[in-house]
């Protein structure tokens, strides 16, 4: 696959030009992972986790600062770099730092130990579940420490995912957010077969759309003759060529980005896969995750096929409207809060779809904003269902939820607000995400699909409100779980995840101002 | 002076806020309190009328109330002549009647509220006069009805009282989206509710829309003075206490839409036809109160019903525009001194009598009641038009004016005036000879709650604002119509007084003929009530005319049937409606949600080959439909 790309070339394989300023916050966060890796081999044992957690955050950071300093005099139109493959532009900035903002809030709920001793990780994931040294482990305090190098992994993966100019880059971008998230959703310290089931079920489902990813990506090649994004636009000007190839490549492409963003009907893992890792892991999913693939999906339909939309349109048309669907009225019978979060997170990807098939500037800004808004409360919500515990660890069943608010009422209103933020009431950022999405789609002539956006937003609706209803209006039961006193760590990202949610509601002109900075680089 | 001209809306609205906030703790001092605000306001006002000159309107802007892009609403009063002469009658004789409510709420535990509920109502009823765009006005107008609302209420323990209280307001309703249309009208033509701006742009809309204009302002009037068709919570509202019915329910509130016709001269001098419906209202009304108001036995419901026919005089009168506008005002100062004279009169009877209204039971209170009788007697003649009393000098002008009107319209309007004062003179005789003449029927009687009657004076708290009162039915039509002074006064406001060139009767006959049919119909009131005996027990075998008053006309009956019983049946409609389409159709779409939720979910197996399944199948059909469209 390589030499015909080796040969374009033209035998002389000349050094690419490297921005390294521009790239400087991936590179931070590979290198970080990297030192991470050696520190977990090098380190004796109960120096890792003080270390590991110091460096993570420290990385994080300073990725945050070498971006903001990168984006002070960033040129306006984008750059590419590393010969075309990388484009830094004003949207792989925008989510760069929505990633790196996110990861934060995530690795601080890692990071608690004050809720569970030892955290929310086994000490040893090689233990079989249900062996003496398995419920031996269960009363240790020691941690997999390696889950801070690996979300280092899947954060400089999910970074190089949305900024990835040509089709290779990207499937290998793929790959190296995928395989720690794999890893990661097995790590659970409690009911290790279900996490352990979960990380398996990924894992197949995950090699499987990636599978088609490829497959997706060598028609396209065969079509286009190159595997960047801007070469396959250019070449669908031209008439001469197999559009069997390029559409059922596209088809191909688009299922591997769609089953990463949980978009139905390639949603099937994500039920099972929330449900069953532990829950900062889900958390991290659920929130990096989307904005990751959305991004790489808005880059690819805005730089690669932009003109072909009136083609493809009609089919994402149905793919939303089926995960608007699967996601609302499936979320309607769940009993536990993990999976119905999970359900909601597939209608949003059905409403995110709706915001990126809009080919314009107010629907790029538009996806973005909700990318941004939709990470953040999503974070705060598995942040404060963290917390809610009984003997056997979470209390993820909604019966245990009944009456919330009269042991807890400050987390009850937390979660009500976070919420109200999902189902898209005014003062929320959900609301205004869905706003500016919906209008979009409007300007963009899709007024019947935001009709039917609209029908399954009061629907999903619904199964927010019966939480809110449940947690004040019901009597609590008798054995109910505790509310743990959430750690530093925890309040910290509960608190990003509420006070963002809010700001974004109140004031949303700022960030939008951002996810309207600028469009794509065009240029290779 | 006229700059801080906002103290006197703010005395009263204080004296209500104290009251009103401070609770049980003003209870010792609540009702000196609020007598103090309201004489406040009278001082004040004397001292600005005395002080400055009125000749022309002075706006006086407070601040910017209603600062809405286009809509801007500045918070202003307007001193002129018109509105000071409202304010002395509203301050004048709202302190009178502040000091008689000491005395006669003496043994009510609720006192204090009373006293706020009253000076909220004055404070109200301030703005309205004083403001000087609609919208100010129609502030205090909702506020005047609110203070009506609570007041006529205000026997909470009667079922009765709520049902009048909660009539009076969805009467009053109906005429203030009237109003509030005319507003909406106003801004939307004009651009600005500011008398000033309205008043000055009016001329330029087409006749339809003036037209349009001053009907929906007729509406909210009629709902507020209780003309036809709005005229059936007025007598109801005689559950409130006597003093709220003397001060609201006939001298002041109820006269707030003759004050809007006269406040909006400038738009109904372009409207003929607008005027001329103020005009029919008018004359209907005055008829059909006083018709009913011959057949009642409750005191105040006769003085009610008579309020009803006096204020349809006023609006005939500013319905016959620059021939009628000072000659209304001046009808309503005078009416504002006899009638609330004579509700106190009334007040003072019952208040000697274990709170009875019915007169089949009084009777020979004149030897019991000597000061009651005196100043209930001086108001009686003042409203009958009694020569040289001030009902007979501003009636009598009000009907020589309608005579004046061109055609047709001066007979039916003149002969409709003048056949109202006749009938005048037959029911208020008919209420004078059954409460203070007569056979003492009350000796063999008890009340309902089973006490003997021993009537008695009222004390000097009481008398003393009835005296004062009886004075100014006495002397004020003289006294304003002495050198046309009033109607001078009022120029400025509501323009030059025209005087017809001809009347369809000799000018010089209309004020004898006028005072002759009220003394016929007293004179036939003494044949039937006088020289005989006044039955206890209502006679039942009655005419159909006497049986149809009795019933107010069938004016309930027509609420009934035009209003009630078809809003029912559309209430009844919705809600079927709601239960079983929109309820029915909520319901079915959630359990349809559900049902399909449940199925669905059993394709979430757990197994992964099911899930790649699914997979691979969403992925062929995305290719096909991929190819389909770009191939088909």
């Amino acid at each position: 696959m390589l030499n015909p790309f080796l040969a374009q070339q033209g035998g002389a394989i000349e050094t690419p030009q490297i921005d390294y300023a521009a790239i400087l916050p991936i590179l931070i966060v590979l290198g970080a992972a990297c030192v991470g890796v050696l520190l977990e081999a090098f380190l004796p044992k109960h120096q890792r986790w003080p270390v590991q957690v110091g460096l993570t955050l420290l990385t994080i950071v300073a990725a945050g600062v070498a971006l903001g300093a990168y984006v002070g005099d960033a040129p306006e139109q984008g750059i590419t770099t590393l010969s075309g493959t990388v484009a830094v532009d004003a949207p792989a900035l925008f989510l760069w730092g929505t990633l790196l903002a996110l990861a934060l809030g995530a690795v601080l709920l890692i990071a608690d130990r004050s809720v569970e001793p030892g955290g929310a990780f086994v000490a040893q994931a090689g233990i079989s579940p249900g062996t003496v040294q398995d419920r031996a482990q269960v009363s240790s305090t020691g941690m997999q420490t390696e889950v801070f190098p690996l979300t280092l992994f899947a954060l400089g993966g999910m970074m190089t995912f949305t900024a990835a100019n040509d089709l290779l880059t990207m499937f290998i971008a793929l790959e190296v957010l995928s395989l720690p998230l794999y890893l990661m959703c097995g790590l659970a310290r409690r009911r290790r077969l279900i996490s352990q089931e979960a990380a398996v079920k990924y894992f197949l489902l995950g090699a499987f759309a990636s599978a088609f990813f490829l497959y997706g990506i060598a028609m396209l090649y065969g079509y286009a003759g190159s595997v960047r994004l801007a070469d396959i636009a250019a070449a669908t000007a031209g008439t001469d060529r197999s559009d069997t190839l390029l559409f059922a490549g596209f088809g191909l492409l688009m299922v591997g980005l769609l089953f990463k963003g949980s978009v139905g009907p390639f949603h099937t893992w994500t039920p099972d896969v929330y449900q069953g890792a532990p829950t900062p892991i889900t958390a991290f999913m659920a929130a990096c995750t989307k904005v990751a693939a959305f991004g790489a999906l808005l880059r690819v339909l805005f730089v690669a096929f932009e003109s072909t939309s009136w083609e493809w349109r009609g089919v994402l048309w149905a793919v939303a409207i089926i995960s608007m669907a699967v996601g609302a009225i499936l979320g309607l019978t769940q009993t536990d809060v993990k999976r119905m979060i999970a359900y909601s997170s597939i209608a949003h990807a059905g409403f995110l779809l709706v915001g990126t098939m809009a080919i314009t500037d107010e629907g790029l800004s538009g996806t973005l904003f909700y990318l941004l808004a939709y990470g953040f409360t999503t974070l705060a919500a598995f942040g404060v269902i963290s917390l809610v515990r009984d003997a056997s660890g979470e209390a993820t069943h909604l019966s245990a939820w009944a009456g919330l608010s009269k042991r807890s009422p400050l987390l009850a209103a937390v979660f009500t607000f976070l919420l109200l933020a999902l189902a898209g009431i005014p003062l929320t950022s959900g609301f205004v995400g869905k706003f500016v999405v919906f209008s979009a789609a409007l300007s963009d002539g899709m007024a019947p699909l935001v009709v039917i956006a609209l029908v399954f937003s009061a629907v999903a609706a619904f199964f927010y409100l019966r939480v809110v209803v449940l947690m004040y209006f019901s009597e609590p039961a008798p054995e109910g779980p505790t509310v743990s006193v959430p750690g530093a760590f925890t309040t910290a990202a509960i608190t990003l995840g509420v006070v963002v949610t809010l700001l974004l509601g109140v004031l949303p002109a700022f960030a939008l101002d951002w996810a309207g900075a600028g469009g794509f680089a065009l240029s290779s | 002076m006229i700059a801080s001209s906002w103290l006197l809306v703010a005395f009263p609205a204080l004296g209500a806020l104290i009251l009103l906030v401070g609770g049980r703790r003003t209870d010792a001092w609540g009702h000196l309190l609020g007598c103090a605000t309201v004489i406040a306001s009278f001082g004040y006002a004397v001292a600005m009328f005395v002080s400055s000159s009125l000749a022309e309107a002075t706006d006086v802007a407070l601040y910017s109330w209603i600062p809405v892009d286009a809509l801007q609403v500045e918070f202003g009063l307007r001193i002129d002549p018109l509105s000071m002469t409202f304010v002395l009658l509203i301050t004048g004789v709202g302190a009178l009647i502040h000091v008689y409510s000491i005395g006669y709420m003496a043994d009510d535990a609720g006192r204090r509220r009373f006293f706020g509920y009253l000076n909220l109502f004055v404070a109200s009823m301030l703005v309205l006069v004083l403001g000087n765009s609609f919208v100010t006005l129609y502030l205090g107008w909702e506020g005047v009805g609110l203070a009506s609302y609570l007041l006529i209420g205000w026997y909470t323990g009667r079922p009765s009282a709520a049902t009048a209280a909660k009539k009076a307001f969805l009467m009053n309703r109906v005429g203030d989206v009237g109003l509030a249309l005319a507003i909406f009208l106003m801004f939307s033509e004009i651009g600005s509710t500011s008398y000033a701006a309205v008043f000055a742009g009016i001329g330029d809309l087409s006749p339809a829309v003036i037209t349009a204009i001053a009907l929906l302002l007729l509406l909210g009037a009629c709902g507020k003075s209780g003309q036809f068709p709005l005229q059936a919570w007025l007598p109801d509202a005689m559950e409130g206490p006597t003093p709220v019915s003397a001060l609201i329910h006939a001298a002041t509130m109820v006269t707030a839409g003759v004050y809007l016709v006269a406040r909006a001269a400038p738009i109904y001098n372009l409207t003929e036809t607008g005027r001329l419906l103020v005009t029919i209202v008018g004359a209907f009304t005055l008829l059909l109160g006083a018709i009913i108001g011959c057949a009642y036995d409750d005191i105040k419901k006769v003085l009610a019903y008579s309020t009803v026919s006096q204020i349809g005089y006023m609006m005939l009168a500013v319905g016959l525009g620059p021939f009628g506008y000072a000659l209304g005002i001046m009808h309503l100062l005078t009416h504002g001194f006899f009638k609330a004279g004579l509700f106190l009169g009334a007040g003072s009877v019952m208040h000697g009598m274990n709170d009875e209204v019915d007169m089949r039971k009084f009777g020979g209170l004149y030897k019991r009641m000597p000061i009651t009788f005196a100043t209930f007697g001086l108001g009686y003649l003042a409203l009958i038009g009694f020569p040289f009393l001030s009902g007979f000098y501003s009636k009598d002008a009000i009907i020589e004016a309608a005579f004046g009107s061109e055609g047709w319209q001066g007979w039916v309007f003149g002969g409709a005036a003048m056949l109202g004062a006749g009938i005048t003179g037959f029911y208020m005789t008919r209420l004078v000879l059954m409460t203070f003449f007569g056979k003492e029927r009350w000796r063999e009687l008890k009340s309902a709650d089973g006490r003997e009657f021993h009537p008695h004076e009222s004390p000097p708290v009481m008398t003393v604002p009835m005296i004062v009162l009886a004075v100014g039915s006495v002397g004020a039509g003289f006294f304003f119509a002495l050198g046309d002074r009033l109607v001078e006064f009022l120029a400025p406001s509501v323009g030059a007084l025209s005087e017809a060139e001809h009347t369809a009767l000799p000018h010089a006959l209309i004020p004898w003929l006028t005072v002759g049919l009220s003394l016929f119909g007293a004179l036939v009131a003494w044949l039937i009530f006088g020289r005989r005996d006044v039955p206890v027990e209502r006679p039942q075998n009655v005419s159909p005319v006497t049986r149809a008053a009795r019933n107010d006309l069938y004016g309930n009956a027509l609420n009934e049937a035009l209003v009630a019983t078809p809003g029912l049946w559309t209430t009844r409609f919705a809600v079927y409606l709601d239960n079983k389409g929109v309820d029915g159709a909520v319901n079915g779409l959630a359990a349809a949600l559900g049902g399909s939720s449940g199925r669905l979910r059993r394709l979430q197996t757990g197994f992964v080959r099911s899930y790649a399944l699914s997979m691979l199948g969403g992925s062929f059909l995305i290719v096909a439909a991929l190819l389909m469209v770009r191939f088909s």
